[in-house]
């Protein structure tokens, strides 16, 4: 088997420039898919028989909380592979999920938050899916916090890639919250098997709206991972080349 | 009009929902670029400091 791309996967400079030419690729489709996603769920989508036009909430409620868990498994996957294989790009791509890792979360928590109260009662209950998301905001802040502690930058990639490797256990718990214990949470109605349970001019937008999430966040990774590759590399010679 | 703002009695908790998730995508752009061009001028310095040593 021919291992040159493995290699070259761990070679800073290609990284960098390889990311430099995906960001486009990425931020277009997803800009273009999420206005159309948008328009759907707003304009097209027939209102919801028994939420009306409060259901609406799920064009950016489930792609928020399903980009949470992605960003996760993501950074999760990456530092594994930074811990085993001691590989300096995977640790810059794990580095590079946490800060929109959180944002996503935080969008979830606030955006099922304002979805509930008018259909629950209430913003919040101690329900397992919810608390479940809750932890992965704070792992996400856990790690962030682990890596601005230590100055080391070689012992903060490993400390953290520990912490974010352990996390992963939460991910199946609010994957599967909804079916291992009697949750408050509605049960999926996208991602199951067998046909989801939604018509088709309300799942294609929100289809719309998850790719369109997943698209942007690759783009943003891709300038983040620069920024990071960067931050990290001590070799003269390629700095000088991408910097001019 | 004022009906779609209004959907259906749901404004105030659709509304912020819908600004909340926008305002995620347009700041980690924002936080993005300049992370990296934050990244590009402390590289350019590192390469001044160490051009200046080899003189």
């Amino acid at each position: 088997m021919d291992w040159t791309w493995f290699h070259k996967f761990g070679s800073p400079p290609h990284v960098y420039r390889l990311a430099g030419r995906l960001t486009p690729w990425f931020a277009w489709p997803a800009a273009i898919t999420i206005l159309i996603g948008l328009y759907g769920g707003l304009v097209l989508a027939p209102p919801d028989y028994q939420q009306g036009d409060g259901f609406r909430i799920i064009y950016v409620h489930a792609p928020s909380a399903w980009l949470s868990v992605m960003i996760y498994t993501t950074m999760a996957s990456a530092a594994f592979v930074g811990l085993v294989w001691r590989m300096k790009v995977a640790h810059a791509v794990a580095a590079s999920c946490a800060g929109i890792g959180a944002w996503f979360t935080a969008v979830s928590l606030v955006t099922g938050m304002l979805w509930g109260k008018p259909m629950w009662g209430t913003y919040w209950v101690w329900d397992p899916r919810l608390t479940a998301q809750l932890i992965l905001l704070f792992l996400f802040f856990g790690y962030m916090a682990l890596r601005a502690a230590i100055d080391d930058p070689s012992r903060a990639d490993r400390a953290s890639a520990l912490l974010a490797v352990v996390g992963i256990v939460n991910v199946p718990i609010i994957r599967f919250s909804v079916d291992w214990w009697n949750s408050i949470h509605q049960a999926p109605s996208v991602m199951k098997l067998g046909r989801p349970t939604m018509p088709v001019d309300m799942l294609v937008p929100l289809l719309l709206m998850l790719l369109g999430f997943t698209l942007y966040f690759v783009a943003v990774l891709t300038i983040r991972l620069r920024a990071e590759v960067l931050r990290r590399e001590r070799q003269a010679s390629w700095l000088r080349e991408v910097l001019d | 009009m004022a009906e779609f703002f209004a959907m259906g009695g749901y404004a105030q908790f659709l509304w912020p929902s819908y600004a909340l998730a926008i305002l995620a995508l347009v700041v980690n752009v924002i936080v993005a670029r300049r992370h990296l061009a934050a990244a590009r001028s402390e590289a350019r310095r590192r390469l001044e400091v160490r051009a200046g040593d080899a003189e």
